[in-house]
């Protein structure tokens, strides 16, 4: 057997290993795409047959754009493609357009129906639409042993007859079942599988119509890509999209359906699409009934656990946990690792840093200290997090939080769902900001993505940590924290009466609790921090000796002087803030990372107590960093970023002048 | 000719008063009503004894009263009345928030069902008075407000009414069930809600309601699901006994 792996992204194969590279210009090449409910697994089979490495978790909506990798098989070189969750084909959300037209316009070879085996009737009101579309389907029953635990057990077989199509069981997680699933994939291409088409028909009434509009379709000879009995379908379920495109072809045949759904809501005394969803679902119910045996089991250990977290009192407590835990873990592991790196790296002493020896020993110096700096106080900070993060992530406790948590929300415009985005803004505001696409409305979305530039992302803690921690104490730095979150609290309530749109209520799928493996933990964890050792290592390295050189060549001196009566006199910090600043908004660890250049590292010689505080203070709110501002911008214009960012800067600005005014009291 | 015209005013006060107490049909005692209306506690015996006749209420001394099935339907139609009239006074008319409650009182008692209806879609479906109360479900055999809005053209009579009483389920209680009936709200939400398996017939059964106005999760064909309170507040089922499966 010849199996190879090769991905799109930078990943590795490691399931299967590729053997012969060489024959690659015979193979045959094959279009995959994988597409199913949220959170049933797709994402782990994509990583499991590709060696990608894209992020999972046990939430849904992950998966927010389509991701692409390769997989060479059995002479095949296949291209797999990752679709985002969805639960339906209708048309209310971006993801249900994409992955439509994807798979419509696409064509791939082969659909994978990816099937969470605990939930199959839910799950098979999708693939009854998968098949409407008609388009070759394998259904992939995952997650099994979950099913089982909760006494359910599935008969493929009868499934493989119910539906016409190919059945395969797997536990993706563990990599049981992919094989024999790549096996059918090949073996349902090379036609060596019967497959009896089965279509889905729904009662007389429904069923005789949509006869009749597909007949007057096809006698038009209407264009429309879409097969036309599923066209027929979606005119009758009033979908919006669809009767756009039909109309711009035949005016005719749109009024033919919403006479024909009125006729329907007649007879049933329903909607029409709400009696098609309906018929539609009893049909998964047949088919779910006749393929699945459900025993009576004792109560889980997960399903315990779910009580507890949704529990009344100890739901909050668990929320609590999670929420601030995840930073108190990041400030008290991490502290601890800096301390001992710090240790380990007690041999770099720089020659007083400042203005002394040549221009190529002082960039020496900045890049040295760049690099021990990056060592000793970020690495230490991100790494637990990260691996805290990836835990909390895989277990499914944030859909509690969500659950217990969106009363609050409620108070600054959103709802529990957008809470996973900002507990992910923790980590790092891109992606974080990515993720808001799990909301529903636009405004939901840029009210969540306004609450997590001010998130007390990984750069933030390392300033707080770096600055306040290590030179103050810990105290003030967890004062930050709660100051931090309360400004995103008083700050969402603000904005909450400027940003205009709708907003929804929640609707969110919770999925059973699981045990997160430690090698996902692990693999997330490298991929999350593997950019920060590849990418921004470096930078600091360079742009350490790079600002150093600046500063003794006296560029930086006008600049900060220019900044003077903000950084001086509003803010009472010393005159190189100013260039702190600037250079800050591209990544806020260098603000850290600047004063350790210029003055080396013990800072205390330089900044009062009061000017930590405040330095840190400003740090955390007064722009969203450059990436941030950049994904912003792309997802919801220029405009709205450039308000946020200003948002962020007056904040600051006006909190930071505040801060120094009353600390100047204490101290 | 319609039945609520035969019935005293002060009849659909009491009723409405013990529904606001107890939404859910819980026993409201006499010295709760006496506060709430004013009126000196012998005065309300008397008139719970007169309801307990009119069978729109179960009386027992001392101990107070429960709404009977159709003394529910009857408090809901009035108290839907006041609020939605309250909802109009305070959206359309501009009235000012502290007078909307007297002038919808006033209001209620001879509002008619067809003018209710288009009351309701005039506002659009509302959920909730301006007070943040909800509003009772509509008694019309519809399905959803889709339904009601397409069978425009049709009257309150043509249409018909439901026998049943529906409950929402957040009034339902932890590990009850329901058979959905009616999903109130714009067509987006219905879609969302059919799309993840609340569809109008299926079991639903309450998981868990969260405190201070907190979402529901819900169990349905086999997948829990959590819905907000608004959400949640707007699918109404018929209540189901457990059969132990």
């Amino acid at each position: 057997m010849l199996i190879l792996v090769e991905t799109s992204g930078k990943g590795k194969g490691h399931k299967y290993r590729h053997r012969n590279r060489g024959k690659n210009r015979n193979l045959k090449h094959l279009t995959i795409a994988l597409a199913g409910n949220a959170n049933v697994g797709k994402s782990v089979i994509f990583n499991e047959l590709t060696g990608s490495n894209q992020i999972v978790g046990n939430w849904p909506g992950k998966t927010i754009e389509r991701a692409e990798g390769k997989l060479f098989f059995n002479g095949y070189d296949v291209d797999i493609i990752d679709l985002p969750g969805i639960y339906s084909f209708s048309t209310f959300s971006m993801e249900e357009i994409v992955s439509r037209e994807y798979i419509a316009f696409e064509k791939p070879d082969v659909v994978i129906n990816v099937v969470d085996a605990a939930v199959l009737e839910r799950n098979l009101f999708f693939t009854m639409q998968l098949i409407e579309l008609e388009v070759p389907i394998i259904v992939c029953i995952n997650q099994i042993d979950i099913a089982k635990q909760k006494g359910i057990v599935i008969d493929t077989d009868k499934l493989q007859a119910a539906l016409g199509v190919p059945v395969v069981a797997t536990v993706a997680v563990r990599g049981e079942g992919l094989h024999e699933l790549m096996d059918t994939v090949i073996d349902y291409v090379e036609n060596r599988i019967e497959t009896r088409k089965n279509e889905i028909r729904y009662g007389f009434e429904v069923e005789k119509r949509v006869d009749m509009l597909s007949r007057l379709m096809v006698s038009k000879n209407l264009d429309l890509k879409y097969p036309y009995r599923w066209i027929a379908i979606k005119l009758l379920e009033n979908d919006p999209e669809i009767i756009k495109l039909v109309e711009n072809s035949s005016k005719e045949v749109v009024q033919k359906s919403y006479e024909m759904a009125r006729e329907i809501e007649e007879i049933h005394n329903e909607p029409s699409f709400s009696v098609i969803a309906s018929e539609r679902y009893s049909l998964a119910n047949q088919i779910t009934a006749g393929a699945q045996v459900q025993s009576e089991i004792k109560i889980s250990f997960s399903e315990r656990l779910d009580r507890l977290a949704t529990d009344r009192v100890f739901g909050y407590v668990i929320s609590a946990i999670v929420i601030g835990g995840l930073l108190l873990w990041t400030f008290v592991v991490g502290n601890f690792l800096s301390g001992l790196l710090t240790e380990a790296f007690g041999f770099f002493q720089p020659v007083d840093p400042q203005v002394s020896g040549t221009l190529s020993a002082i960039i020496w110096n900045g890049a040295v200290g760049g690099l021990v700096a990056g060592i000793t106080l970020i690495i230490p900070f991100v790494i637990p997090f990260y691996i805290m993060l990836s835990a909390i992530e895989n277990s499914g406790i944030l859909t509690r939080v969500a659950f217990m948590m969106d009363t609050a929300m409620h108070k600054i415009g959103l709802h529990g769902k957008a809470l996973i985005p900002l507990i992910l803004g923790y980590g790092c505001n891109v992606p974080a900001i990515d993720s808001t696409r799990i909301l529903e409305t636009r405004r939901e979305r840029l009210l969540a993505a306004f609450a997590i530039t001010f998130a007390p992302c990984a750069a933030r803690t390392i300033v707080i940590l770096g600055l306040v921690a290590v030179f103050v104490n810990v105290w003030w730095a967890l004062a930050l924290y709660v100051i931090d979150l309360l400004v995103i609290f008083l700050l969402g309530r603000i904005a909450l009466k400027v940003v205009p749109g709708e907003s929804t209520g929640l609707i969110m799928e919770m999925h059973s609790f699981k045990l997160p493996t430690l090698s996902i933990i692990a693999k997330q964890t490298w991929v999350r921090t593997k950019s920060l050792i590849y990418l921004v290592l470096p930078i600091y390295i360079f742009g350490t000796a790079f600002i150093q050189a600046l500063y003794v060549l006296g560029i930086l001196e006008p600049i900060s002087n220019a900044l003077a009566p903000l950084t001086v006199w509003w803010l009472g910090l010393p005159v190189i803030a100013g260039v702190l600043l600037i250079f800050g908004a591209i990544r806020k660890e260098f603000i850290l990372l600047m004063l350790v250049a210029f003055y080396g590292t013990n800072l205390a010689l330089v900044l009062t107590p009061v000017q930590f505080i405040v330095l840190a203070l400003v740090a955390i709110l007064y722009l969203p960093c450059a990436s941030t501002i950049a994904v912003l911008a792309r997802e919801f214009g220029w405009k709205s970023a450039g308000m946020i960012t200003a948002a962020n800067f007056i904040t600051a600005i006006v909190l930071g002048g505040i801060a120094f005014r009353l600390l100047s009291l204490i101290y | 000719m319609n039945e609520s015209s035969a019935i005293s005013k002060n009849i659909e006060e009491y009723l409405e008063i013990l529904y606001k107490l107890s939404p859910n049909g819980e026993q409201v005692s006499t010295s709760q009503i006496s506060e709430n209306l004013k009126i000196s506690p012998a005065s309300v015996t008397q008139m719970l004894k007169k309801l307990a006749d009119m069978k729109y209420v179960e009386y027992s001394p001392y101990k107070g009263a429960i709404l009977t099935d159709t003394g529910l339907k009857l408090a809901k139609r009035v108290t839907r009345k006041h609020r939605l009239l309250e909802r109009f006074l305070c959206d359309v008319l501009k009235i000012k928030k502290n007078k909307i409650h007297q002038q919808a009182c006033e209001m209620e008692h001879s509002l008619s069902d067809d003018a209710e209806r288009a009351l309701c879609h005039l506002l659009e479906q509302p959920n909730k008075c301006p007070g943040d109360n909800v509003i009772p479900e509509c008694d019309l055999k519809f399905t959803s407000c889709e339904e009601c809005l397409i069978q425009k053209e049709e009257d309150v009579e043509e249409v018909g009414k439901r026998n049943q009483n529906l409950v929402s389920i957040i009034d339902l209680k932890e590990q009850k069930k329901g058979k959905v009936s009616f999903i109130r709200g714009d067509h987006k939400v219905i879609r969302r809600l059919l799309d993840m398996g609340i569809t109008i017939g299926a079991i639903i059964s309450v998981m868990k309601v969260a405190p201070l106005c907190g979402p529901v999760e819900v169990a349905v064909r086999g997948s829990k699901l959590a819905l907000g309170h608004d959400i949640a507040s707007n699918v109404f089922v018929e209540a189901v006994e457990d059969e132990g499966c």
